[in-house]
């Protein structure tokens, strides 16, 4: 048995340890620690509940959207507050377009380039990968971020910035968009499109979205000629990347994207089939985290650092759910969704690393031609924020999904300020530590079996599925 | 001879990195290049991970590897106890703050990326649970991690590109300039931030300019009108150019209906007061547009109120245009 420690863990948002224990080359246990403690939950206490609109944000500066859309509907829920539906389409368009961009910078700035690696170059794909992925020097960069930094310019119309716009409020937008607006932002989205269309898919969003199965998915990478989509396609057949970081296949999504009535992206739970969430059987549980305090749910919960605490190996809690560690992500939301590819690629093989990029670039054709629709749903004149009075006590519970996952605010508000503030991302869930009941958090056993030792790319392949926000993780 | 950069995460969230990410730059690594920057390494960029990364971070602290540029986003933990703990870089085992200043002590220029790694910034927020601190200032205190009288081989202090974030310009013009031999200590204003974006107001350039020529004011959030008088804006008063060099395309605070935070000045995250809310005393805002005497500023105020149009008063409280402006019939003149 040997002991590995491996870290800095690079292209993944923040810092990121994992230590393994290997036998035979191959990994037995792993334990994952995130090194990088800031306490946002001490310092939100005490303040004004509407500084959470500054401060939800900056946890983050890659879900900074995703953060803000929390806070604000932790807020509205404390204030009873409903949004204009002008507000609330605004901001789920700034919100798309963050999680759009983000699975795009995921998979051409952090995920991709592992296969251009010189471990890889005995591979007859190796060198065109190479020129392509290769990190910072690689072709695909030089289109892919202006298509990136274009795209994201949707966020100065709707947001006034990215990251960490102040724009996304309780009762809506603060920016109200003019018909002029609505034509500048439809012709991003369909520039974006027009990029996904030719360099991503090399096909319609239309034609990926309606690929039903895994037999589906097989046979179009086959026919298509390559996109960068078929391009990983052919590289996770080969390198059997579905036989890679199986999950516990035990998936968790808060829904995503409200509606008038209900939410695009559903809210459940899948555990074999789906089921329905009870947001109550949510609790954090620190006995390995460097904290202190007991396990609570987290409208109870408790941020205490407590350094050199024997159990503790990370700054990160470990959720649970009834109990059970779960793992959130993309694939979680499509299958919430009933997306039969997402459905058929859990039923056969689980959570993996395949599977997991699959349903990330799948929701880029699943979401993008939503977001068409949404702008046309603005309309001009009519209001886009809310507003409403704050109660000196009392309390709401924003529960949305960043690109990564499952993101949780639970506030709650006494003498008109923050009494309590509690966050769950998405990564604090993947990437959790072991609980009091010893059980591993999703990372910790999808990395069990896989080639061990210091240089495995493996392990760099199935860190990098989770698309991990480490500044998230431990917050 | 190219310089040699090194970026390093610490107490922040990445969020002057995803910034810089939208540069309108078409080929931002290549232009960095072209100006002599070699990226050695980056934590959300660079190909080398784990042992490899951590043998190159340690040939730039022995001098082995020339150190050119340091950049250093995210606040310096110093907690607990002055231990360090709070960030340790993940595989050394070692405090980030250590690691900092061993590879600060090697190099020509040391950048603080954000307001985190200048002043402290949001991380040091609240009871500053971590005694988080910027590279070279606590808040607005000199000292920092790195202290005072820290200069780089290349004669400078700290080069503080602060803001929450900071605008991918302001790093990328910083940096060739840099590289290009442009830039020197008369550039740096008395925070040592460039002057080439903190000689500016955030008000400079505010499309809601007409509204605070009336104090046409916003009373809520949505409402067109200047957002200093209630709303908590601090744009008259915080150096930056955010309204005449937008963000993301066409975008700013201000343009978006948000206040000003002052987001590029020391202590911005405790304004000692909510957000949103504009301090007053005797009905008069406390912060007063700089270089304003007060006297001046209240007469200013009740005249142009007493002279608002009607056009400006009633758009200043709505989402939307409800007046026009009007339409003459003959030529301009």
């Amino acid at each position: 048995m040997t002991r590995i420690v491996i870290g800095p863990i690079n292209r993944v948002e923040g810092d990121l340890q994992l230590t393994l224990e290997a036998e035979d080359g191959h990994v037995a246990a792993a334990w994952v620690s995130s090194p990088l403690y800031r306490g946002f939950e001490q310092i939100l206490r005490g303040k004004h509940p509407f500084d959470a609109l500054v401060f939800a944000p900056r946890v983050c500066g890659i879900c900074s959207v995703s953060q803000s859309q929390a806070a604000a509907e932790a807020l509205a829920d404390a204030l009873g507050l409903v949004a204009a539906p002008n507000g609330r389409i605004a901001r789920n368009l700034a919100h798309a377009v963050e999680n759009l961009a983000d699975h795009f910078t995921h998979f051409y700035l952090f995920f991709m380039p592992d296969f251009a690696r010189a471990e890889y170059a005995g591979h007859a794909w190796h060198a065109g990968i190479a020129e392509r992925f290769r990190a910072i020097h690689g072709s695909a960069a030089e289109t892919v971020m202006p298509a990136r930094a274009a795209f994201l310019t949707a966020l100065g119309t709707l947001a006034g910035k990215w990251p960490h716009s102040m724009t996304l409020q309780p009762g809506g937008m603060t920016r109200a968009l003019e018909a002029s607006e609505k034509i500048r932002l439809f012709s991003l989205l369909r520039d974006f499109r027009r990029h996904a269309e030719t360099t991503l898919f090399n096909d319609t969003l239309e034609s990926v979205a309606a690929l039903d199965s895994v037999a589906a998915l097989t046979r179009w990478a086959a026919e298509k000629p390559r996109g960068d989509f078929g391009i990983f396609l052919d590289i996770a057949a080969e390198l059997q990347l579905a036989k890679l970081g199986r999950g516990i296949d035990r998936f968790l999504s808060y829904g995503n994207y409200p509606q008038a009535e209900g939410r695009l992206l559903p809210s459940g739970i899948w555990d074999g089939g789906l089921r329905t969430l009870d947001a109550q059987a949510i609790v954090e549980d620190v006995s390995h985290a460097w904290l202190a305090g007991e396990t609570r749910h987290p409208a109870q919960g408790e941020t205490r650092p407590q350094d050199g605490k024997d159990a503790g190996y990370s700054w990160c809690k470990a959720p649970r759910l009834d109990g059970q560690p779960m793992e959130t992500g993309a694939l979680a939301r499509q299958l919430m969704a009933g997306h039969p590819l997402a459905r058929d690629l859990v039923a056969r093989e689980g959570a993996n690393v395949h599977s997991r990029v699959v349903a990330r670039l799948l929701e880029i054709a699943v979401i993008l031609p939503e977001m068409e629709k949404w702008v046309w749903q603005l309309a001009p004149g009519e209001p886009f924020c809310a507003q409403g009075e704050l109660p000196q006590e009392g309390a709401g519970i924003g529960l949305v999904e960043a690109a990564r996952g499952s993101l949780g605010h639970w506030l709650s508000i006494e003498g008109g300020r923050i009494a309590n503030y509690q966050i769950v991302s998405p990564t604090t869930w993947n990437f959790s530590p072991r609980d009091a009941a010893g059980i591993p958090g999703p990372l910790e056993q999808a990395l069990v079996g896989a080639p061990a030792g210091e240089g495995s790319l493996a392990i760099q392949h199935i860190i990098r599925s989770f698309d991990p926000c480490m500044v998230c993780t431990s917050h | 001879m190219a310089l040699n950069l090194v970026w390093l995460q610490s107490g922040g969230c990445g969020g002057c990195t995803m910034s810089l990410l939208c540069s309108h730059a078409q080929r931002l690594f290549a232009q960095l290049a072209d100006a002599g920057i070699n990226v050695l390494w980056h934590p959300a960029l660079s190909e080398e991970s784990g042992a490899e990364a951590l043998a190159l971070l340690e040939e730039c602290a022995e001098g082995r590897q020339p150190l050119d540029i340091l950049c250093i986003e995210g606040a310096l933990l110093r907690g607990p106890g002055g231990s360090g703990r709070f960030h340790l870089l993940s595989g050394s085992g070692k405090p980030m703050t250590e690691w900092v200043a061993r590879l600060a002590a090697r190099a020509g220029h040391v950048l603080a990326i954000g307001s985190c790694a200048a002043w402290g910034g949001v991380t040091a927020a609240g009871v500053n649970p971590t005694q988080a601190c910027g590279l070279q200032y606590e808040n607005d205190h000199p000292g920092g991690l790195l202290g005072a009288a820290w200069r780089g081989r290349g004669g400078l202090p700290v080069i503080n590109i602060s803001g929450c974030p900071c605008h991918p310009d302001w790093i990328t013009e910083t940096l060739m300039a840099l590289a290009l031999g442009a830039f020197g200590a008369q550039d740096l204003d008395s925070f040592n931030r460039p002057r080439f974006f903190a000689d500016h107001l955030v008000h400079h350039g505010c499309m809601r300019n007409e509204f605070y020529e009336f104090k046409a004011s916003a009373h809520k959030p949505s409402d067109l009108g200047c957002l200093m008088e209630n709303m908590g804006c601090k744009g008259t008063q915080a150096h930056a150019d955010c309204n005449t060099r937008p963000w993301n395309g066409d975008g700013s605070c201000t343009r978006g209906g948000a206040p000003c935070i002052s987001c590029t000045e020391p202590g911005f995250e405790e304004p000692g007061h909510p957000f949103h809310e504009t301090p007053k005393l005797a009905g008069i805002p406390i912060g007063l547009p700089t270089d304003m005497p007060k006297a001046w500023f209240v007469a200013l105020a009740a005249l142009s109120k007493s002279a608002t149009p009607r056009r400006v008063r009633e758009n200043a409280v709505a989402d939307h245009q409800v007046v026009v402006p009007a339409v003459k019939k003959t030529g301009l003149k």
